[in-house]
């Protein structure tokens, strides 16, 4: 891991929803720059509150701001860099991406402003996932950071970000679109097009088809940038220099989608830099000894409670105490070996897989994320 | 209120990973269960319903998966197929394919467009009134505000059609809370407490369906009763660490460590509990189905959850 974060200079955490992804991001990026230094900057998408107040975020968009030296002083840590934090805003992500694609100022206002557009940027399929990447490439491009680690947005399918810049390329170069901005009235002469639009006017109404219609036109003026950034995205992606963290917890789905991932990956000849595992319960509680002991404890609890109880306590309460606590290790103990099989299972090279155990508190600060991150590194 | 399952149609929802999907296959087998003749819709296409029930891949048609059960996907080309077929009597089934894509192409950039769809299928499923309950695995809490809320974005998009004449009895449908609730799906942990809090605030804002009940998944058992966990940290002493451990044959250490861990997650998740229970509306009834320590994820534990959300609901 170590050797990753010095090596690489973008890190992209993902993983389905719930596993901390965001938290492993901000973990990662904490501890490159306490290690190796350099600017280190993490973007994430949706951070929960006290993570965010941790990395001095506000809420205030796209901005990208330090975490101040004091944050880590009061955590007890020196760091060799410093560490940025930015929260990625799509809305004005996209409203800056029509911007720099629209042929003019006033066709970008026209796109801006139309009804459609605004639910394309904030629903369009991809488009989180799109939106992302593409920030990503940006502020690479910008030469201004050593370390990029960013986090990926939650979407329906946890692979859209991976094909979305394709996808976008592919939405800008399809038959569909060239179809749906052919003049309002030489379409209805188009015998391929017209039972569709003959349905479509009856369901939609052919004034919403005009608006769909000239929206579209609007937007096929940025076809040429568009392509050709989404490819530039995606070389960015498949290069040397970019690594992927796939994040899990142990439990079933999450796992599932983990494996998809790696999957995903390689087929694409991305990099997986590791897959990282979550929220690991402690190893004792797989160890066949400890589960022995417990099994006694649990069957003799009321001769042990008798036997160790001192004086002011109740025998009985002792014993209820005792048989409780051994019934609950049992029933960990089951959760950690149905974690582990999980565990065995998972087909990829032992190397790249780390395990961070389970903390008993949340982490919301930075002193949480420097110790989420050495436990990554061991 | 009306009771969560004599209502006629429940939207289920959650952030990813909080059992969502469970909960919906159990409402649904629970009501099976009582005598509702119940259809369970899955609306999500990321989440697995089937392998809840164990039962082989859903379709568009239903297909009866318990005594009572009904399931089936909800997915939009067949639905448009459907709508077309239905409302203009058009013999499209040669032509729909290439239809379909123009048409979902549309759909990505018009609000409203594709979720209208399953919303409508949905509904119109309880209009025809084949079935007591409809139970819907909905689109998780990112999406589920624009499901719930298609006919107004339809009726703000689009002036004329056969659509926006439609939206008319949908929104009867759904805003009526003796017929239509959702039902949020959370666990007691930071990030799904929160995202429950803004989503049953944006439901409330965007949407004219009801809050019907908000079900707590994987709630921890309180390991103590009262004056218990005194006795417990009593025991954390090497002397008595010790002498139990003779008495059983091995090192209890472990076990009372793991029990240390059990008691500080249970008190981490009872502070997202409580922030869950201030900010939900009084009156929106709150299920609590505690963590199964279980071997898997399938039939078993969905009847599990059934027989917890049973006890919850006073049967």
């Amino acid at each position: 891991m170590d050797q990753l974060l010095a090596a690489k200079e973008i890190v992209v955490s993902c993983g389905s929803g719930g596993v901390g992804k965001t938290t492993m991001a901000a973990a990662a990026a904490t501890m490159g720059a306490v290690h190796h230094g350099g600017r280190v900057l993490v973007v994430t998408v949706d951070p929960a509150r006290r993570l965010a107040d941790a990395l001095g975020l506000s809420g205030l968009g796209n901005k990208e701001t330090r975490v101040p030296p004091e944050a880590f002083a009061d955590a007890g840590l020196t760091p060799r860099g410093e560490l940025w934090a930015a929260m990625l805003d799509t809305r004005q992500s996209w409203d800056a991406l029509v911007r720099r694609h629209a042929p003019d100022l006033r066709t970008a206002e026209q796109i801006l402003g139309n009804p459609l557009y605004q639910n394309l940027a904030s629903r369009f399929v991809h488009s989180h996932g799109y939106i992302a990447m593409e920030r990503l490439y940006e502020i690479h491009s910008e030469g201004t950071y050593d370390l990029i680690v960013v986090d990926t947005p939650p979407s329906r399918n946890a692979l859209d970000f991976l094909d979305a810049p394709e996808r976008m390329a592919e939405f800008f170069s399809s038959r569909l679109l060239r179809w749906l901005t052919v003049p309002y009235r030489s379409r209805l002469a188009t015998m391929a097009s017209r039972p569709f639009y003959q349905v479509a006017d009856r369901v939609l109404g052919s004034q919403f088809l005009q608006d769909v219609a000239e929206f579209f036109l609007l937007f096929q003026t940025m076809h040429d940038g568009f392509v050709a950034r989404a490819e530039a995205v995606t070389r960015l992606l498949r290069d040397k220099r970019t690594t992927f963290l796939v994040v899990s917890t142990l439990e079933e789905a999450p796992m599932r989608e983990a494996e998809a991932f790696v999957d995903a990956l390689s087929d694409r000849g991305f990099h997986l830099g590791a897959v990282v595992l979550n929220k690991v319960l402690p190893a004792y509680l797989r160890a066949p000894a400890p589960a022995g002991a417990a099994r006694r404890l649990a069957s003799g609890a009321e001769e042990l409670g008798r036997r160790v109880s001192r004086d002011g306590e109740d025998p009985a309460q002792v014993a209820r105490v005792l048989g409780e606590v051994a019934e609950s290790f049992l029933n960990f103990a089951l959760v950690a070996c149905r974690e582990a099989e999980q565990e065995a299972e998972l087909a990829v090279r032992p190397q790249v897989v780390a395990t961070v155990p389970f903390f008993d508190t949340d982490i919301y600060d930075l002193a949480g994320l420097a110790k989420l991150g050495e436990r990554m590194w061991r | 209120m009306v009771a969560l399952l004599e209502r006629r149609l429940l939207f289920v929802t959650g952030k990813g990973g909080v059992g969502k999907t469970t909960v919906a296959a159990a409402l649904a087998l629970l009501a099976a269960e009582r005598g509702r003749r119940t259809l369970l819709c899955e609306a999500d296409p990321k989440a697995d319903l089937a392998a809840f029930l164990e039962t082989g891949p859903l379709s568009f048609a239903e297909r009866e998966v318990a005594p009572g059960l009904w399931a089936m996907a909800v997915d939009t080309e067949a639905s448009l197929r459907e709508y077309l077929h239905l409302n203009l009597r058009i013999p499209l089934v040669g032509r729909i394919g290439p239809l379909a894509k123009a048409f979902d192409f549309v759909a990505t950039a018009a609000p409203g467009v594709r979720e209208i769809l399953t919303v409508g299928k949905l509904c119109y499923e309880v209009r025809e009134a084949r079935w007591d309950l409809v139970v819907v695995d909905a689109s998780a809490t990112g999406h589920i505000v624009a499901q719930l809320g298609a006919p107004q974005a339809i009726n703000r998009l689009l002036q004329v059609g056969l659509v926006r004449q439609q939206t008319g009895w949908m929104l009867d449908i759904l805003s009526n809370p003796a017929c239509t609730g959702l039902c949020i799906v959370s666990t007691p942990e930071e990030m799904p407490v929160t995202e429950t809090l803004e989503l049953a605030a944006r439901v409330a804002g965007q949407t004219s369906v009801e809050l019907a009940a908000v079900v707590v998944n994987r709630v921890l058992p309180e390991l103590f009763g009262r004056g218990e966990e005194e006795v417990f940290e009593g025991l954390d002493s090497s002397e008595r660490v010790a002498a139990l451990g003779e008495a059983v044959g091995g090192d209890v250490g472990p076990v009372l460590s793991a029990a240390r861990l059990a008691v500080t997650m249970r008190r981490t998740s009872a502070g997202h509990l409580q922030r869950l229970r201030a900010g939900i509306p009084p009156g929106v009834p709150m299920l609590y189905v505690p963590y199964l320590f279980s071997r898997s994820h399938g039939l078993r534990s969905t009847r599990q959850v059934a027989a917890a959300l049973s006890a919850e609901l006073g049967y």
